[in-house]
């Protein structure tokens, strides 16, 4: 395989564009430095945080983003596992997604603690009663697993990559630890994979489970829920397909894949974030309206400052971005084109930032006992912070596609698709 | 061993703060500012809590001091993650300041909303810097507080029976807020003894517990208001 193959031609010829996005990411992640670094000089007063609104848009990103994380998981394990054969261009994007995802999000939790020079003392004093502890746990493993589960099918394509001579040769010969596409590493390798993409979904689920069991254990009105878990790990799904359709969309354009990234992908994938759009509609209904017949006072506060109070606005538009916009879109054929699931996409994306705003946010404003009415606008240090996370993640995205090739490539040819061996085939993308 | 308790009779009660301004002075409670204050970030072991009992103009505002509970079952305690919160053998709530990462789930987690947290660097003026007590240890900024029940005035009053050769007996340990009340609403005492006033007060028709149903097990226990025109 020749250096100007497609698949290739990222990793070894970057351009002008390139440089562009990273030292735009870098501006705006040494922006974000800087905020965080006020922070801790001053103390979390220079959020807007306050009491009783104890936890704000830091504990929405760290729950936005492990759920983005789950990306990897669904397309690549569950699509391995049931042997779908459309899988193979887009699983190793989706893998990415999973590991620099749950960089980015438990990040936040670091960026909420008021000591952060004391954060240790979760390792060395760590107390298995608290769900904190529980989602260290998860998701240190989720990271590891995820971080092995994306290298294993790497390997191939390291030796590719060191075969064709890509630089720097000892980076991708040390990677390759030795490929020799031999009967005996094959055999070897999928078998590794086969088990990790089994091990790894309950991991996955486990993850964003003890994620929402940080509210779901206290007693606080309207996080006292025992949907909350599976309600999570749906609502997880459905922001990560979202997410892996738009980062294909941007691949797919700007590194000229049209020829494995069609439509067809575009398509399934469609299909897959309407089904998870259906069933965040309806745990959310099970959820509300559960709350609503039983009319428990405490959690009536909260339930009426969501529909029809302070958090009305927020509410609704969660709604018309996680259902309303993208469910029409989505069920009909005619719109479900690259385009079409795109918007849709970067709807639910949206929307499932603000549902996890309003899960965190109202609770705490409306505690049980009768204190003065405070609100919560979060500050420049927040908003700042938040669009370095969004950078980083994009940056971390963009190195690892300029690193690695972001297709599979012995996958396709394992799936008996043509992979050609030089540029051109890219003729023939259309 | 004893299992503090606190009993605040709300028919004594006058909502003068006197009690909430004590505990400040006690235990090292640092001033916001009005600024931080508006913004919620102002500290109050003790707080006065007001409500009104309906819409209308002339309708009854209920007061009611809230310290700490001190939870037979502190959900705040079970939530912390490093256990930097604990119950002790007394039925105390602690607080350790230098072990608190600054994460506030034990004060998401307190149906109560007891908890406060150090957005900033606690900060005194010079001419205030002199009369802080030296009993209460000062906290740094991004930890956890709340109230601790005047555990250091518990642990002198066993000092000086110790001291005396004697056990301690009920009304030896007089928390700031009761010391303070002009009106004399609030006891403290040992819930297990059954010779307490607080245990006597306890059993009270009177006697309700806050938010009793979540099943923390408060150890404030409160009088309610009697009809005077009965």
């Amino acid at each position: 395989m020749r250096q100007d193959h497609p698949l290739i031609k990222p990793v070894a010829v970057s351009g002008r564009g390139f440089y562009i996005a990273t030292l735009a990411l870098l501006i705006v992640m040494s922006w974000a430095f800087f905020a965080w670094f006020t922070q801790f000089m001053n103390g979390l007063g220079e959020t807007g945080l306050n009491r009783p609104v104890y936890w704000g848009i830091y504990i929405t990103n760290f729950v936005f983003f492990v759920g983005i994380s789950h990306a990897g998981t669904l397309i690549s394990a569950i699509l391995r596992v049931t042997g779908a054969e459309w899988r193979r261009p887009i699983t190793r994007a989706a893998e990415a997604i999973t590991v620099f995802a749950l960089m980015v999000g438990p990040i936040n939790v670091f960026f909420d603690l008021g000591s952060p020079h004391r954060v240790l003392n979760i390792v060395f004093h760590g107390q298995l009663n608290s769900p904190l502890i529980w989602d260290v746990i998860c998701i240190s493993i989720y990271l590891m697993s995820s971080l092995l589960y994306l290298y294993l099918p790497l390997i191939p394509d390291i030796a590719e990559l060191r075969n064709a001579g890509v630089k720097p040769l000892w980076f991708y010969r040390l990677l390759a630890i030795g490929w020799q596409e031999t009967e005996k590493q094959k055999r070897l390798l999928k078998k590794m994979i086969g088990f990790m993409a089994i091990a790894i979904i309950p991991v996955a689920v486990s993850v964003h489970t003890v994620v929402s069991w940080v509210f779901a254990m206290t007693i606080q009105p309207m996080w006292h829920s025992t949907i909350f878990g599976p309600y999570f790990v749906v609502g997880a799904i459905f922001s990560g397909i979202a997410a892996i359709i738009i980062a294909m969309a941007i691949l797919r354009k700007v590194y000229k894949l049209d020829r494995y990234l069609k439509p067809l992908h575009f398509k399934n994938l469609g299909i897959l974030l309407m089904v998870m759009a259906c069933l965040w509609l309806y745990f959310t209904f099970a959820e509300y309206l559960t709350t609503f017949y039983g009319g428990e006072p405490s959690h009536m506060a909260v339930f009426y400052a969501k529909i029809a109070g302070e958090f009305a606005p927020m509410f609704w538009a969660m709604v018309a971005f996680c259902f309303i916009i993208p469910f029409p879109i989505l069920a009909i054929p005619k719109f479900r084109t690259i385009t079409g699931t795109v918007i849709a996409s970067i709807s639910v994306n949206i929307g499932m930032w603000l549902e996890r705003y309003t899960i965190v946010v109202p609770s705490l404003s409306n505690p049980r006992l009768p204190i003065s009415e405070i609100n919560y606008t979060p500050s420049w240090v927040e908003w700042s912070i938040t669009a370095g996370c969004f950078a980083g993640l994009t940056l971390f995205y963009v190195l690892f596609s300029k690193i690695f090739p972001i297709i599979s490539i012995w996958e396709l040819k394992e799936g008996g698709i043509d992979v050609g061996s030089g540029p051109e085939i890219t003729g023939a993308a259309s | 061993m004893a299992r503090w308790g606190m009993v605040i009779d709300l028919d004594r009660c006058t909502g003068c703060q006197a009690c909430v301004v004590a505990c400040r002075q006690e235990n090292n409670i640092p001033e916001v500012g009005p600024e931080q204050a508006a913004m919620g970030r102002g500290i109050y072991w003790m707080q006065l809590i007001e409500e009104k009992e309906a819409a209308h103009e002339d309708a009854h505002i209920a007061y009611l001091p809230r310290p700490c509970m001190h939870c037979d079952n502190p959900l705040c305690v079970k939530v912390c993650p490093v256990g930097a919160t604990y119950k002790n053998s007394e039925g105390l709530v602690g607080q350790v300041y230098a072990r608190c990462i600054g994460c506030r789930y034990c004060t998401t987690a307190c149906p109560y909303t007891a908890r406060y947290f150090n957005w900033y660097k606690p900060e005194w003026k010079p001419e205030e810097k002199k009369y802080l007590s030296p009993d209460v240890s000062l906290r740094p900024k991004g930890v956890v507080e709340k109230c601790s029940f005047c555990v250091h005035r518990i642990r002198k009053a066993r000092r000086k029976a110790k001291d005396e050769n004697r056990e301690l007996v009920d009304g030896d340990v007089v928390p700031a807020c009761g010391e303070t009340c002009p009106s004399k609403a609030i006891f403290f005492g040992d819930l297990d003894d059954p010779n307490s006033e607080v245990s006597k007060l306890a059993k009270s028709r009177r006697a309700f517990r806050l938010e009793d149903h979540l099943g923390t097990g408060p150890k404030v226990i409160y009088l309610r208001e009697g009809e005077w025109s009965e």
